[in-house]
């Protein structure tokens, strides 16, 4: 068990340091982020001032290890915008992604999870196509468009819903909605098959040979089991609405992470935009380790494993 | 019936018979895509105004014909430049479809490839592309999209080299894995023991017996990618203006939405609704008629 969590943390660290060189190189090779900083038509000279300002004149394995010092001492660079540290004004929009993303994962778990199972314990029922029919519009319906066509529908016509901000749970339906839609999709299809096949395996046959209610072996039986991965797949799509809700917390002018990312987009902040992104593959490799290794410790067979 | 007219209309039953293939088309997809990829290809003859000139005399914000103020010169409406919409989601039609289609090529190009080498050579080769594989699908596909279409600056041929640069990694995950298992089969060996270069055991052997899962997966990739397309227009890091693009007419519509002006975002939305719909229903028909183990399933 220890030389696999070794491993396994061995490998995260590789994969944290080619993210964090492919981010470093990309900023660079597509031009001078200088320019992309600042205002159109900007004179050569005060090019310069922002670049020795930045450090960006130095040699690049000097800049190299400078942003892989900020990574590691947590700051994350300084926004060029806020002049704050990337990690401070990403932790500040933290609580908010998280009730956004929390609101979201209900809403996915509330829609995926029963008609996974009604179509997995029903196969090719109207229930099951039904079932289809959700997941086929989860991958079609953009979730951004959906959150559009809600605020149409309950804040313009009906007016029952705020369009956009943050406040009491009014506030939140129509973002959750939107953004747990996709990934509703994605947990049906899961539970589905993860229950079929839990039904097929030899002790759910064995309960229903004993005479057990078919309820009590749907219930008891196969469902405890088939949760496994359909939670695992929740707790990482958790960490992937965190930080990926761009457009949503656009939309609906949520103080978010991904709102963030788009503020630091449209100030030309490149520092805030290149520490966000690199937040965002920092927590989702380090949840991914989690899941790793919470696994091996619950099923041996998967220790052994490369 | 002689011999000889049952050897000259063999070819025609074997051309009829490989017409049949027509019985199982899948409908619906088709009856959707063809239409969408005819007006994307003739969208100059079909499109009835200039999508990035206002029309002369038109107001703007004109909802659809069939509204209290809509007029017929312009079907769909007009947008804030008093554009017409119907051109506007006609030109629209040719980005999404270029981008979807391309970027996804481009994306299974480069999967394709670095899964096979991963897993036919293997090795430090193989550490090396599985290694970057896990680093690049670490970021949320679009966040990464955002990232590098905010660092290399819009056009729409960027969007579909970047939607490729971050859509390969699950190409090279499945590639590389039916690989792995291929690598060991006896054809491939034989091939090694014959003399055949590397080059040759990829491009022969390999290869061919990976394209119906890259094919699968490439159907299911497009509606992801032209989504993707939607997002960063919408954002306005994707499709630059005056172009006409799905996902940025979503973005002009957007303020006009809280006065009700319903037009400029239901239509290009339902757009990418159905193209989308009709690339994924396609591709489980792909995959079913691909792959038989799935048709349980």
């Amino acid at each position: 068990m220890g030389q696999f969590v070794i491993r396994r943390t061995l490998y995260a660290i590789v994969t944290l340091f080619i993210l964090s060189l492919t981010i470093f190189t990309v900023v660079r090779l597509t031009g001078d982020p200088v320019t992309l900083m600042a205002e159109p038509g900007a004179q050569e000279a005060d090019l310069a001032l922002v670049r020795r300002e930045w450090g960006l004149d130095r040699p690049w394995p000097v800049q190299y290890a400078a942003f892989v010092k900020n990574i590691l001492t947590g700051e994350l660079g300084e926004s060029f915008n806020y002049e704050m540290p990337v990690s401070t004004l990403y932790f500040q929009r933290l609580p908010n992604s998280l009730e956004l993303a929390l609101a979201a994962t209900l809403i996915s778990f509330v829609i995926g999870i029963p008609a996974g199972i009604v179509s997995a314990v029903r196969v090719n029922s109207v229930w099951d196509h039904v079932g289809k029919t959700i997941a086929l519009l989860g991958l079609s319906v953009p979730g951004f468009w959906l959150g559009l066509v809600m605020i149409l529908v309950f804040s313009v016509w009906l007016r029952w819903l705020p369009t956009s901000g943050q406040g009491g749970w009014r506030n939140l339906v129509m973002p959750a909605v939107a953004l747990g839609w996709y990934f509703a999709a994605s947990l049906l299809r899961l539970t589905r098959s993860s229950m079929l096949e839990v039904l097929r395996s030899e002790y759910i046959k064995l309960a229903r040979l004993k005479g057990l209610p078919a309820f009590a072996v749907i219930a008891m039986h196969a469902f405890k089991n088939a949760l496994i991965p359909v939670l695992t797949l929740a707790g990482i799509n958790l960490v992937v609405m965190l930080n990926a809700a761009v457009i949503i917390e656009v939309i609906f002018a949520w103080p978010g992470i991904g709102r963030l990312l788009y503020e630091g987009i449209f100030q030309r902040d490149f520092p805030l935009v290149q520490g966000v992104v690199m937040e965002a593959g920092v927590m989702i490799v380090l949840i991914n380790l989690l899941v790793d290794i919470l696994y091996a410790y619950i099923d041996p067979r998967i220790r052994l494993t490369r | 019936m002689s011999v000889t007219t049952i050897q000259s209309i063999a070819p025609a039953i074997r051309l009829l018979n490989r017409l049949r293939i027509g019985r199982d088309l899948p409908l619906l997809p088709l009856a959707i895509l063809v239409p969408f990829v005819l007006i994307a290809m003739f969208a100059n003859v079909i499109a009835p105004y200039d999508p990035t000139e206002p029309i002369p005399g038109a107001k703007i914000f004109e909802p659809p014909f069939w509204a209290p103020g809509g007029s017929v010169h312009t079907l769909l409406g007009t947008d804030y430049q008093s554009r017409d919409v119907l051109s506007r989601l006609i030109f629209g039609a040719r980005v999404s479809l270029i981008v979807g289609v391309v970027g996804t090529i481009v994306a299974g190009s480069i999967g394709t490839t670095l899964g096979m080498l991963a897993g036919y050579i293997g090795g430090w080769v193989d550490q090396l592309i599985m290694r970057v594989t896990d680093a690049w699908l670490a970021l949320p596909a679009i966040v990464f999209a955002i990232f590098l279409a905010t660092m290399v600056g819009p056009s729409m041929w960027n969007i579909v080299i970047i939607l490729g640069c971050v859509y390969w990694t699950r190409y090279a995950r499945v590639i590389r894995g039916e690989v792995l298992s291929l690598r060991e089969r006896e054809f491939v060996k034989l091939a090694e023991i014959a003399g055949a270069s590397r080059t040759r055991v990829i491009l022969r052997h390999i290869l061919p017996n990976v394209t119906n899962s890259a094919m699968v997966l490439a159907s299911l990739t497009i509606g992801v990618v032209i989504i993707a397309e939607a997002s960063l227009s919408f954002l306005g890091v994707g499709v630059p203006p005056p172009q006409p693009a799905w996902g940025s007419m979503l973005a002009d519509g957007r303020s006009m939405l809280m006065v009700g002006d319903w037009w400029l975002t239901i239509f290009p939305g339902l757009c990418i609704l159905l193209v989308v719909l009709a690339t994924q229903l396609f591709g489980d028909w792909l995959r079913i008629r691909l792959d038989p183990q799935q048709r349980n399933l």
